[in-house]
């Protein structure tokens, strides 16, 4: 349980703020972050980098039966979405009906609920992605 | 009250979830042949709370105020939902804005007056001198008890606000003032799900007693009258008692229209006031005077008086407008509604 929470708290840049890396070697943009960079290879420490959280669908499924934990928004439609900046992030649709969803579909970053570990257990938040909304 | 230094609102936000019960929905449920308070209200989706409310209200505020979040020392959010009864709502949001470590955080709870109080304590932190920004955040995810009166209204949505000095301000506060007494209209236990009225008390010796005390005491002190002001928004847990405090002030509907939310988004509780004041600055004009009066049972109101700074208008619309949520409706059924809200519990 304790490695559970400090794995969270790890995690929380990630999962709040789409906080990603960006290569010194390349500048091409890493989401989530890894020791080498997924573009060329290149095994230096890259800096952070705050993407926009603004994207595309790349790719979609429904899931029906969902793992425990999840039960409150199921079904729901997970997607690949590709992010302006490069990368593509798996992640939960949300505020769209399953049927509602298709490729091209322009979607930006919200941090919602992603599960409750019981009536007792610790909330955790994280990303998904909802249909853009214009600025006004 | 006023501060040892000038200070204002640097920036604003807003969030309002998509769904939306209509009011004649929940009245069929229930037979009620009767007329209803509001048209429809907001209903968070299954994956909203109070934290992701007031984090999205959050990062539209920091949007509009465009400054270091690392500057922020005040992160404090007020609410009657907060997701944990003990674990703080602020601390997450400070962290997913980016004001985390040096910073204070806490939650706070007065009814309705939950996120008011913190824009007034934040006011008074920045105005200090103590740290140059402060964000206030008012955030609910409303219940009503099946069936009660409070079904048709309590809805959920949020708004914060960034304080900072009144050079950097997009309306600069004139004044403020705080009204409470010990008043028992609304009550919820610790381990009650859904909370308690006592009906003889809610209207004359709570809402209008609060709200009209200190919205009068705060122009007299400022010496205003209503028509000096161009907005007036008050604590709207329906449509009728604001419009009929904002008449007693001495107040037109042309002021009041523009802040006044709950016929179609219901009553937010913490965020209610602080809401209707987002949709008014997305509109103000430089040089405008607004009146904002929150109300929050126990019981007690704050009051603001506000004033438009050139800088408002290139602010309104680099986030989404207050209208804009209200405009992304999705409307759904009782069946959907009570799934949405985990409306089991009948105590
Ligand atoms: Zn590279």
């Amino acid at each position: 349980m304790s490695t559970q929470i400090a794995r969270h708290w790890r995690l929380n840049s990630q999962r709040y703020q789409l906080v990603g890396e960006v290569c010194p070697n390349c500048s091409g943009k890493i989401f989530p972050p890894r020791d080498v960079c997924p573009h060329c290879a290149d095994k230096e420490r890259q800096p952070d980098y705050q993407f926009s959280g603004k994207g595309e669908v790349y790719s979609h499924s429904t899931v029906y039966k969902v793992p425990e934990g999840y039960e409150e928004a199921a079904p729901y439609t997970v997607a690949l979405v590709k992010l302006d900046e490069g990368p593509l992030v798996t992640a939960q649709l949300t505020d769209v009906a399953n049927e509602a969803v298709n490729i091209g579909m322009p979607v930006e970053m919200v941090t919602r609920k992603l599960k409750t570990q019981g009536d007792e257990g610790l909330i955790v938040y994280g990303y998904k992605f909802r249909p853009q909304m214009v600025a006004s | 009250m006023k501060t040892a230094q000038n200070v204002g609102i640097v920036g604003y936000g807003s969030y309002i979830p998509c769904y939306r019960i209509p009011a004649r929905v929940i009245a069929q449920v229930w037979g009620n042949p009767g007329g209803v308070p509001i048209k429809e209200k907001a209903v968070a989706g299954p994956d909203e709370d109070t934290m992701t409310i007031g984090l999205e209200a959050s990062r539209n505020a920091l949007i509009r105020a465009n400054i270091d979040p690392q500057k922020i020392g005040a992160v404090w959010v007020g609410s009657e939902s907060h997701p944990y009864a003990v674990k703080p709502t602020s601390t997450i949001i400070a962290e997913a804005i980016g004001a985390t470590p040096a910073t204070t955080a806490a939650d706070w709870q007065f009814a309705c007056k939950a996120g008011s109080e913190t824009v007034q304590a934040a006011i008074g932190f920045v105005g200090s001198g103590m740290v140059p920004y402060a964000l206030g955040v008012g955030a609910d995810t409303a219940q009503g008890r099946p069936g009660d009166a409070l079904e048709y209204t309590a809805a959920s949505g949020g708004a914060a606000y960034i304080i900072g000095s009144a050079e950097e301000s997009l309306a600069t506060v004139e004044a403020s003032f705080s009204y409470v007494t010990d008043t028992p209209d609304f009550w919820r236990r610790p381990t009650t799900h859904y909370p308690s009225h006592g009906q003889r008390f809610t209207g004359e010796p709570a809402y209008f007693t609060h709200v009209l005390a200190a919205a009068e005491i705060l122009m007299s002190e400022l010496d205003y009258k209503a028509h000096d002001f161009a907005h007036v928004v008050l604590h709207q847990p329906n449509a009728k008692f604001p419009e009929r405090a904002a008449t007693t002030l001495g107040f037109e509907k042309s002021q009041w229209e523009t802040g006044l939310l709950s016929p179609m988004v219901g009553n937010t509780y913490a965020g209610a006031s602080l809401l209707g004041l987002t949709a008014i600055l997305d509109i103000a004009k430089p040089g405008e005077r607004v009146l904002c009066v929150s109300f929050g049972s126990g019981a007690g109101s704050d009051a603001f008086a506000l004033q438009m700074t050139e800088r408002i208008s290139e602010r309104q619309t680099v986030a989404p407008t207050t209208q804009a949520y209200i405009n992304r409706r999705v409307e759904i059924d009782y069946a959907t509604y009570t799934r949405y809200r985990q409306k089991l519990q009948m105590h």
